[in-house]
């Protein structure tokens, strides 16, 4: 019978099925953070538990860390805790912790892919939403809740019920400056902030295909954004290719047995689908939102929605969000000044990411009243663009270079948007207060934010730019 | 924290708006906590106060209108989207909520919801619009819902109308069962699967 890419992973890892239930699926990798794993092991301890597969549970302090002097011991103090608890936890049960301090450490969705643990096939969890960003390399990546953590903890196993499916299709050559994190707000603001609730999301066509992996795992980071449990995108030579070498992948006879089982990792030609969308590659604009869910999103050159075109029943909440945002329905985006750029987080902050916006703005002088925060995704990240002058680049052009981390994606460090002020920010979130109460952002690019710390205003960069 | 759910009987409150994400539940900066109690008092911190100044209440806000009260919240579609925090709910049901209402839950926050004893009962929109309608009209009205039946009803009169929940999962909160538990029984049988598959 057909299956799809999902399915053939998925079936791999039932280790049984409850009876009008749900099935129990076996777990290849389990990433934890200092936010969401000690209520866990707290649970754990209270049964009297050991964690039963410690070598498949991989830790790193990515949420709440500071991006400045990670050296010294961290000031905020239930920050350090939580900090200090990862570490005690991780030591007792035997678990590698890519800590503060470690020449790995990183964001979580970051390291992951960046040392070889994630590899096609899995599945993967995590005590974080953004887990979906795995499924990049065509495995079964998913967030789960502290209790869940829980039970992957003490059995490498969660209960799932099987989602429905649907596949994303998008073909045809992309625009000039528009780039993966333009598909995927793109897509999301044609389906909505809970457009692929209930679904899993495999995204294919010639435009992903096109993408380097570091941009597919743009795509699928941002799947939970519309609801979806996670996306994935079924591996191929560039896949295999970005996997081969790294530090925990595959070796030797083992890595050739591993590409013939990934080889086999598609979506046959006649497997069905619950639901299907095609998108035209050329439709996408460079994308930005105007909003407080990533839904709300249009092109850089856009209207804001006018209160006509809004659903009766979803006016309230659409003036409630323009209200916060401080925009008037109806409005041009495009021009909208800006206060603070943040490039970071576990959507774009990877080394391509980091490029892309240090070969836009090589020679140019971020604008006067905008404060820039640059946040590599880990510490490899910016050892690497230290390596590359990239360093310097922003320097020149009065960017900060920060120390790895999750930072102003969520706020939970000193990395916070003032209140009432505009950010242009590349991470995946606008919810009200996300960057810090009542703080405003703009979700967008990485080389649309770059274009706003040069100008101060949302702009369309395709006037300024003759590649990408 | 009550475990088992049968029959929660009780006025509501109304939160009318749509894509109530678990941001707004429960803001980043209170996620610190290294237990799972006391994230009550912080359950909607930004839309319940201005400045977060608790002698600063937003009246206007269901929470802080006395108005409103009860252990069911309604909530507009696309409840508990964002963030995969159990936070979210341990700040609910910490707060004193049994049962959330809405015409549509994000996937994490439902069986983040299940697994802490709060039962999300999704309904239909239009069903939905009546409760909103009905307790703007009058704040003591009551709406019922029968677990064991898998029925939600409107006022003491009203009509009983079937919501869908997992049975494995109706199971676990009638009774009481946790998931872990669950899955510790059957150790063998993943012991049994990972010797298979290696």
């Amino acid at each position: 019978m057909a299956k799809t890419l999902f399915d053939k992973i998925w079936d791999k890892h039932v280790v049984k099925q409850i009876k009008g239930g749900p099935s129990v699926l076996y777990i290849d990798k389990h990433f934890i953070h200092e936010v969401t794993s000690p209520q866990a092991f707290t649970g754990l301890n209270k049964r009297g538990k050991k964690v039963f597969r410690p070598a498949q549970v991989v830790a790193t302090a990515d949420h709440n860390v500071p991006t400045l002097n990670q050296h010294l011991p961290i000031k905020e103090e239930l920050s350090r805790l939580q900090v200090d608890a990862l570490k005690k936890n991780c030591s007792e049960h035997g678990i590698e912790l890519y800590g503060l301090g470690h020449p790995f450490q990183g964001i979580v969705h970051v390291i992951g892919p960046e040392l070889g643990f994630t590899q096609p096939g899995m599945t993967i969890v995590c005590g974080d939403s953004h887990t979906s960003t795995h499924g990049a390399f065509g495995s079964i990546a998913f967030g789960i809740g502290t209790s869940e953590v829980e039970m992957a903890l003490a059995t490498q196993c969660v209960l799932q019920t099987k989602p429905k499916l649907m596949r994303i299709t998008i073909e045809g050559e992309l625009n000039k400056g528009v780039v993966s994190k333009d598909i995927i707000l793109y897509i999301i603001s044609k389906i909505s902030a809970s457009g692929a609730t209930g679904y899993f999301v495999e995204y294919a066509g010639s435009a992903i295909r096109s993408l380097s992996m570091e941009a597919r795992m743009t795509v699928c980071n941002m799947s939970i954004e519309m609801g979806a449990r996670g996306g994935l995108i079924a591996p191929d030579e560039k896949t295999f290719e970005y996997v081969n070498g790294r530090l925990f992948a595959p070796k030797h006879e083992q890595w050739e047995k591993k590409v013939e089982e990934w080889t086999a990792l598609y979506s046959d030609a006649d497997a069905t689908f619950d639901k299907e969308i095609n998108i035209n590659a050329a439709d996408i604009e460079p994308m930005i939102t105007y909003g407080t869910n990533p839904g709300m999103g249009v092109s850089v050159n856009g209207n804001i929605p006018s209160l006509e075109q809004v659903e009766e029943n979803e006016k309230n909440s659409f003036k409630k969000s323009l209200d916060y945002m401080g925009l008037q329905p109806g409005s041009k985006i495009k021009g909208k000044e800006v206060d603070y750029v943040f490039i970071g987080s576990c959507t774009n902050s990877r080394i391509e990411d980091l490029r892309m916006v240090a070969s836009f703005v090589k020679g140019k002088r971020k604008a006067e009243n905008v404060e820039v925060w640059v946040v590599p995704g880990s510490k490899q990240v910016e050892r690497q663009a230290i390596e590359e002058g990239i360093d310097k680049v922003f320097e020149a052009a009065g960017f900060q270079l920060r120390q790895p981390g999750c930072s102003a994606c969520l706020g939970m460090n000193e990395d916070k948007i003032p209140a009432g002020k505009y950010c242009i920010s590349t991470s995946n979130r606008n919810f009200e207060g996300r960057q810090g109460p009542n703080a405003r952002t703009f979700l967008a690019s990485p080389l649309t934010a770059a274009l706003a710390a040069i100008t101060g205003t949302v702009g369309d960069v395709r006037e300024f730019i003759n590649e990408y | 924290m009550s475990k088992n759910i049968t029959i929660v009987r009780s006025t509501c409150v109304p939160i009318q708006i749509e894509n109530v994400d678990t941001d707004q539940i429960i803001p980043a900066r209170f996620l610190k906590s290294t237990t799972r109690e006391g994230f009550g008092k912080n359950l909607f911190r930004d839309w319940r106060y201005y400045d977060n100044d608790e002698s600063k209440p937003k009246k206007e806000f269901a929470l802080n209108n006395p108005t409103y009260s009860g252990s069911i919240l309604v909530a507009a579609k696309n409840f508990g989207c964002g963030s995969s925090r159990e936070h979210a709910a341990w700040a609910i049901k910490d707060y004193g909520f049994d049962v959330v209402v809405s015409s549509f839950f994000a996937d994490i926050f439902k069986s983040n919801a299940l697994n802490n004893f709060l039962l999300p009962v999704r309904v239909s929109e239009e069903f939905l619009q009546e409760i909103f309608s009905a307790v703007q009209l009058d704040p003591s009205t009551e709406v019922e819902v029968n677990l064991e039946e898998e029925t939600i009803r409107l006022g003491a009169s009203g009509e009983k109308v079937h919501f869908d929940i997992n049975p494995y999962k109706k199971e676990c909160l009638l009774n009481g069962y946790d998931d872990i538990d669950y899955l510790l029984s059957i150790m063998n049988e993943i012991e049994q699967f990972e010797y298979n598959t290696r």
